[in-house]
Protein backbone atom coordinates (compact mmCIF):
# COMPACT_ATOMS: atom_id res chain seq x y z
CA UNK A 1 0.00 0.00 0.00
CA UNK A 2 0.85 3.70 -0.61
CA UNK A 3 0.58 6.49 1.44
CA UNK A 4 0.01 10.26 0.72
CA UNK A 5 0.31 12.41 2.94
CA UNK A 6 0.64 16.08 2.45
CA UNK A 7 -0.04 17.56 6.57
CA UNK A 8 -2.69 19.26 7.69
CA UNK A 9 -2.10 22.84 7.28
CA UNK A 10 -2.18 23.52 3.82
CA UNK A 11 -3.02 21.42 0.26
CA UNK A 12 -0.24 20.39 -1.89
CA UNK A 13 -2.66 19.59 -5.38
CA UNK A 14 0.83 19.59 -7.56
CA UNK A 15 1.81 16.43 -5.32
CA UNK A 16 -1.78 14.83 -5.75
CA UNK A 17 -2.12 15.10 -9.12
CA UNK A 18 1.13 13.61 -9.56
CA UNK A 19 0.33 10.10 -8.14
CA UNK A 20 -3.17 10.95 -8.90
CA UNK A 21 -2.15 10.48 -12.46
CA UNK A 22 0.18 7.73 -11.48
CA UNK A 23 -2.85 5.75 -10.39
CA UNK A 24 -4.90 6.63 -13.30
CA UNK A 25 -2.25 4.77 -15.62
CA UNK A 26 -1.41 2.19 -13.52
CA UNK A 27 -5.15 1.34 -12.89
CA UNK A 28 -5.96 -0.67 -9.97
CA UNK A 29 -3.28 0.93 -7.18
CA UNK A 30 -3.35 0.55 -3.70
CA UNK A 31 -2.99 4.41 -2.89
CA UNK A 32 -4.61 5.87 0.35
CA UNK A 33 -3.74 10.32 0.06
CA UNK A 34 -4.48 12.51 3.13
CA UNK A 35 -4.68 15.64 1.15
CA UNK A 36 -5.28 18.44 3.56
CA UNK A 37 -8.09 21.04 3.01
CA UNK A 38 -8.86 20.99 -0.42
CA UNK A 39 -11.21 23.77 -0.73
CA UNK A 40 -14.19 24.95 -2.98
CA UNK A 41 -11.89 24.74 -6.17
CA UNK A 42 -9.58 22.64 -5.29
CA UNK A 43 -7.72 19.06 -6.62
CA UNK A 44 -9.64 16.27 -6.08
CA UNK A 45 -7.88 12.98 -6.93
CA UNK A 46 -10.19 10.31 -8.89
CA UNK A 47 -7.77 7.28 -8.75
CA UNK A 48 -7.13 7.15 -5.45
CA UNK A 49 -9.17 7.04 -2.17
CA UNK A 50 -8.51 9.69 0.10
CA UNK A 51 -9.65 12.14 2.87
CA UNK A 52 -8.75 15.51 3.91
CA UNK A 53 -7.61 15.01 7.32
CA UNK A 54 -6.97 11.40 9.74
CA UNK A 55 -6.82 11.35 13.50
CA UNK A 56 -3.21 11.18 14.72
CA UNK A 57 -4.17 6.76 14.99
CA UNK A 58 -5.35 6.76 11.36
CA UNK A 59 -1.90 8.07 10.41
CA UNK A 60 0.13 5.94 12.23
CA UNK A 61 -1.81 2.85 11.01
CA UNK A 62 -1.69 4.22 7.70
CA UNK A 63 2.33 4.67 8.13
CA UNK A 64 2.78 1.24 9.60
CA UNK A 65 1.13 -0.44 7.06
CA UNK A 66 2.42 1.71 3.79
CA UNK A 67 5.15 -0.35 1.68
CA UNK A 68 6.13 3.65 0.62
CA UNK A 69 4.94 6.66 1.84
CA UNK A 70 5.03 9.54 -0.33
CA UNK A 71 4.70 12.92 1.48
CA UNK A 72 5.68 16.61 1.38
CA UNK A 73 9.69 17.68 2.87
CA UNK A 74 7.72 18.10 6.03
CA UNK A 75 9.42 16.62 9.04
CA UNK A 76 6.61 15.06 10.66
CA UNK A 77 6.55 12.72 7.68
CA UNK A 78 10.21 11.94 7.33
CA UNK A 79 10.49 11.61 10.89
CA UNK A 80 7.61 9.11 11.12
CA UNK A 81 9.38 7.27 7.99
CA UNK A 82 12.45 7.03 9.23
CA UNK A 83 11.34 5.83 12.34
CA UNK A 84 9.57 2.68 11.02
CA UNK A 85 11.73 2.11 8.14
CA UNK A 86 9.56 2.74 5.33
CA UNK A 87 11.01 4.23 2.02
CA UNK A 88 9.52 7.89 1.76
CA UNK A 89 9.23 9.94 -1.69
CA UNK A 90 9.34 13.55 -1.01
CA UNK A 91 8.51 16.81 -3.13
CA UNK A 92 9.29 19.90 -1.58
CA UNK A 93 6.50 22.71 -1.31
CA UNK A 94 7.48 25.84 -3.08
CA UNK A 95 6.44 29.20 -1.90
CA UNK A 96 6.28 30.54 -5.93
CA UNK A 97 2.84 27.93 -6.01
CA UNK A 98 1.27 29.50 -2.72
CA UNK A 99 2.24 26.11 -1.30
CA UNK A 100 3.93 27.66 1.46
CA UNK A 101 5.36 30.76 2.99
CA UNK A 102 8.99 30.39 2.13
CA UNK A 103 11.02 27.73 0.21
CA UNK A 104 12.23 25.73 3.50
CA UNK A 105 11.31 22.18 2.34
CA UNK A 106 13.90 22.54 -0.32
CA UNK A 107 16.57 22.64 2.10
CA UNK A 108 14.85 20.21 4.53
CA UNK A 109 14.84 17.73 1.72
CA UNK A 110 18.44 18.18 0.61
CA UNK A 111 19.31 17.69 4.29
CA UNK A 112 17.63 14.26 4.25
CA UNK A 113 18.21 13.31 0.64
CA UNK A 114 21.68 11.32 1.69
CA UNK A 115 19.66 9.14 3.83
CA UNK A 116 18.98 5.46 2.99
CA UNK A 117 14.95 5.13 1.75
CA UNK A 118 14.78 9.03 1.70
CA UNK A 119 13.55 9.52 -2.22
CA UNK A 120 13.67 13.49 -3.32
CA UNK A 121 11.45 14.38 -6.24
CA UNK A 122 13.16 17.20 -7.97
CA UNK A 123 9.82 18.43 -9.33
CA UNK A 124 6.08 16.71 -9.82
CA UNK A 125 7.48 15.17 -13.16
CA UNK A 126 9.47 12.83 -11.23
CA UNK A 127 7.24 11.48 -9.06
CA UNK A 128 5.39 8.86 -11.52
CA UNK A 129 8.94 7.54 -12.71
CA UNK A 130 10.55 7.18 -9.07
CA UNK A 131 7.02 5.60 -8.25
CA UNK A 132 7.57 2.84 -10.78
CA UNK A 133 11.72 2.15 -9.80
CA UNK A 134 10.53 2.25 -6.30
CA UNK A 135 7.85 -0.43 -7.09
CA UNK A 136 10.29 -2.32 -9.59
CA UNK A 137 13.28 -2.55 -7.03
CA UNK A 138 11.09 -2.44 -3.88
CA UNK A 139 12.45 -6.17 -2.35
CA UNK A 140 16.10 -4.36 -2.41
CA UNK A 141 14.93 -0.63 -1.30
CA UNK A 142 17.33 -0.41 1.50
CA UNK A 143 16.04 1.82 4.34
CA UNK A 144 17.94 3.40 7.22
CA UNK A 145 17.00 2.89 10.84
CA UNK A 146 16.78 6.07 13.66
CA UNK A 147 16.78 5.55 17.00
CA UNK A 148 13.73 6.76 18.64
CA UNK A 149 15.49 9.75 20.22
CA UNK A 150 17.56 12.55 19.72
CA UNK A 151 21.27 12.82 19.58
CA UNK A 152 22.51 12.28 23.11
CA UNK A 153 24.53 15.46 23.15
CA UNK A 154 21.48 17.48 22.59
CA UNK A 155 19.26 14.98 25.30
CA UNK A 156 22.06 15.66 27.68
CA UNK A 157 22.18 19.03 27.26
CA UNK A 158 18.54 20.12 27.55
CA UNK A 159 18.90 17.29 30.78
CA UNK A 160 21.87 19.21 32.35
CA UNK A 161 19.82 22.67 31.83
CA UNK A 162 16.35 20.82 33.56
CA UNK A 163 18.39 19.04 36.23
CA UNK A 164 20.07 22.67 37.15
CA UNK A 165 16.96 24.79 36.80
CA UNK B 1 18.31 22.44 44.42
CA UNK B 2 15.18 20.40 43.68
CA UNK B 3 14.89 16.14 43.59
CA UNK B 4 13.86 15.29 40.16
CA UNK B 5 10.80 14.11 41.01
CA UNK B 6 10.16 17.82 42.20
CA UNK B 7 10.77 19.36 38.27
CA UNK B 8 8.13 20.63 36.71
CA UNK B 9 8.82 20.53 33.53
CA UNK B 10 5.62 22.05 30.31
CA UNK B 11 6.83 20.42 27.11
CA UNK B 12 4.57 21.62 24.62
CA UNK B 13 4.96 21.89 20.30
CA UNK B 14 1.96 22.18 18.02
CA UNK B 15 0.49 18.95 16.46
CA UNK B 16 2.75 17.43 13.71
CA UNK B 17 5.94 17.88 12.90
CA UNK B 18 7.05 19.80 15.88
CA UNK B 19 5.16 17.05 18.14
CA UNK B 20 7.48 14.65 16.52
CA UNK B 21 10.53 16.58 17.61
CA UNK B 22 9.31 17.21 20.42
CA UNK B 23 8.35 13.98 21.48
CA UNK B 24 12.06 12.84 20.89
CA UNK B 25 13.45 14.93 23.12
CA UNK B 26 11.50 12.93 25.94
CA UNK B 27 14.60 11.27 27.87
CA UNK B 28 16.01 14.65 28.94
CA UNK B 29 12.77 14.65 31.29
CA UNK B 30 12.97 11.20 32.33
CA UNK B 31 12.22 11.25 36.18
CA UNK B 32 10.69 15.00 36.09
CA UNK B 33 7.04 15.95 36.55
CA UNK B 34 6.39 16.48 32.74
CA UNK B 35 2.63 18.23 31.38
CA UNK B 36 2.24 17.96 27.67
CA UNK B 37 0.73 20.27 25.64
CA UNK B 38 -0.39 20.33 21.66
CA UNK B 39 -3.51 21.17 19.28
CA UNK B 40 -4.56 18.28 18.76
CA UNK B 41 -6.86 16.57 21.72
CA UNK B 42 -6.43 13.44 19.75
CA UNK B 43 -2.41 12.97 20.98
CA UNK B 44 -3.73 12.58 23.98
CA UNK B 45 -3.53 8.35 22.90
CA UNK B 46 -0.66 8.36 21.59
CA UNK B 47 0.77 9.54 25.07
CA UNK B 48 -1.57 7.10 26.82
CA UNK B 49 -0.78 3.83 24.47
CA UNK B 50 2.83 4.69 25.15
CA UNK B 51 2.52 4.69 29.21
CA UNK B 52 0.57 1.62 29.05
CA UNK B 53 3.45 -0.30 27.71
CA UNK B 54 5.82 1.09 29.94
CA UNK B 55 3.44 0.18 32.28
CA UNK B 56 2.40 3.64 34.03
CA UNK B 57 0.50 6.31 34.62
CA UNK B 58 0.23 8.64 31.31
CA UNK B 59 1.18 12.31 31.97
CA UNK B 60 -1.03 15.55 32.33
CA UNK B 61 -2.04 16.64 28.91
CA UNK B 62 -4.10 19.58 27.34
CA UNK B 63 -5.06 20.42 23.83
CA UNK B 64 -5.44 23.69 23.07
CA UNK B 65 -6.69 25.82 20.12
CA UNK B 66 -4.76 25.13 16.76
CA UNK B 67 -4.11 28.60 15.38
CA UNK B 68 -1.98 29.97 12.44
CA UNK B 69 -0.55 33.44 12.27
CA UNK B 70 -3.17 34.47 9.93
CA UNK B 71 -5.79 33.67 12.97
CA UNK B 72 -6.32 36.23 15.13
CA UNK B 73 -9.04 35.27 17.08
CA UNK B 74 -8.07 31.68 17.09
CA UNK B 75 -4.49 32.93 18.59
CA UNK B 76 -6.18 34.87 21.31
CA UNK B 77 -7.83 32.00 22.21
CA UNK B 78 -4.81 30.20 22.31
CA UNK B 79 -2.55 32.77 24.89
CA UNK B 80 -5.62 32.30 27.32
CA UNK B 81 -5.81 28.66 27.00
CA UNK B 82 -1.84 28.57 27.42
CA UNK B 83 -1.92 31.16 30.11
CA UNK B 84 -4.45 29.03 31.92
CA UNK B 85 -2.24 25.62 31.78
CA UNK B 86 0.76 27.71 33.09
CA UNK B 87 -0.97 28.73 35.93
CA UNK B 88 -2.60 25.55 36.90
CA UNK B 89 1.03 23.64 36.27
CA UNK B 90 3.23 26.19 37.73
CA UNK B 91 6.19 24.51 35.59
CA UNK B 92 9.73 25.39 36.70
CA UNK B 93 10.68 24.57 33.10
CA UNK B 94 9.15 25.06 29.89
CA UNK B 95 10.54 23.51 26.25
CA UNK B 96 9.48 24.30 22.79
CA UNK B 97 10.18 22.97 19.31
CA UNK B 98 7.31 25.37 17.88
CA UNK B 99 5.35 27.14 17.18
CA UNK B 100 2.50 29.64 18.28
CA UNK B 101 1.93 27.98 20.87
CA UNK B 102 5.15 27.13 22.68
CA UNK B 103 6.02 31.01 21.88
CA UNK B 104 3.36 31.83 23.95
CA UNK B 105 4.30 29.58 26.63
CA UNK B 106 7.89 30.91 26.73
CA UNK B 107 6.72 34.35 26.64
CA UNK B 108 4.08 34.06 29.45
CA UNK B 109 6.75 31.36 31.20
CA UNK B 110 8.89 33.33 31.73
CA UNK B 111 7.24 36.24 33.26
CA UNK B 112 5.74 33.58 35.58
CA UNK B 113 9.41 32.65 36.58
CA UNK B 114 9.82 29.90 34.33
CA UNK B 115 13.33 28.57 32.96
CA UNK B 116 12.76 28.75 29.16
CA UNK B 117 13.49 26.37 26.37
CA UNK B 118 13.53 26.95 22.86
CA UNK B 119 14.55 24.45 20.34
CA UNK B 120 13.78 25.41 16.49
CA UNK B 121 13.10 22.97 13.92
CA UNK B 122 15.24 21.26 11.61
CA UNK B 123 12.85 22.28 8.95
CA UNK B 124 13.92 25.61 9.56
CA UNK B 125 17.66 25.04 7.74
CA UNK B 126 17.80 28.69 6.13
CA UNK B 127 17.28 30.83 8.89
CA UNK B 128 15.15 30.54 12.35
CA UNK B 129 11.48 30.26 11.73
CA UNK B 130 9.76 33.31 12.92
CA UNK B 131 8.64 32.05 16.55
CA UNK B 132 12.40 31.26 16.92
CA UNK B 133 13.67 34.20 15.95
CA UNK B 134 10.61 36.33 18.04
CA UNK B 135 11.90 34.50 21.45
CA UNK B 136 14.88 34.97 21.47
CA UNK B 137 14.58 37.58 24.26
CA UNK B 138 13.16 34.85 26.85
CA UNK B 139 14.47 31.86 26.12
CA UNK B 140 16.95 30.88 28.62
CA UNK B 141 18.53 27.87 26.29
CA UNK B 142 18.21 28.52 22.70
CA UNK B 143 19.26 26.21 20.44
CA UNK B 144 19.04 25.73 16.50
CA UNK B 145 19.85 22.45 14.71
CA UNK B 146 21.83 23.81 12.23
CA UNK B 147 25.42 24.56 12.95
CA UNK B 148 25.89 27.27 10.04
CA UNK B 149 23.25 29.09 11.26
CA UNK B 150 24.96 29.71 14.83
CA UNK B 151 27.36 31.21 13.02
CA UNK B 152 25.78 33.54 11.45
CA UNK B 153 23.95 35.23 14.14
CA UNK B 154 25.38 38.27 15.76
CA UNK B 155 23.07 38.11 19.21
CA UNK B 156 26.88 37.42 21.32
CA UNK B 157 26.29 33.65 21.00
CA UNK B 158 23.48 32.89 22.93
CA UNK B 159 22.25 30.92 19.45
CA UNK B 160 23.49 27.16 20.52
CA UNK B 161 23.85 24.47 18.03
CA UNK B 162 23.89 21.11 20.60
CA UNK B 163 22.96 18.25 17.55
CA UNK B 164 19.72 17.73 15.88
CA UNK B 165 16.68 15.44 17.00
CA UNK B 166 17.72 13.16 14.37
Amino acid sequence: MIFLTVGNELPFPRLVQAVDSWCEKNGNCSVFGQIGPVGPNGYRPRHFEWEEFISPQQYHEMCDEADLIIAHAGMGSIITALELSTPVLILARLAVFQEHRNDHQVATARRFSARKGVLVAEDEHAVAGMIDSWNASRDVVETETVEPYAEERLIRVIRDFILNS
Amino acid sequence: MKKIQQIRVLAIASSGGHWVELRRLQPAWEGCLVTYVTTSAARENELQEEAQQAGREAPPFYAVVEASRWEKIKLIRQVLQVLLILIRVRPHVIISTGAACGFFALRLGKLLGARTIWLDSIANAEELSLSGEKVAGCADLWLTQWEHLVKKDNRNGKLRYEGTVV
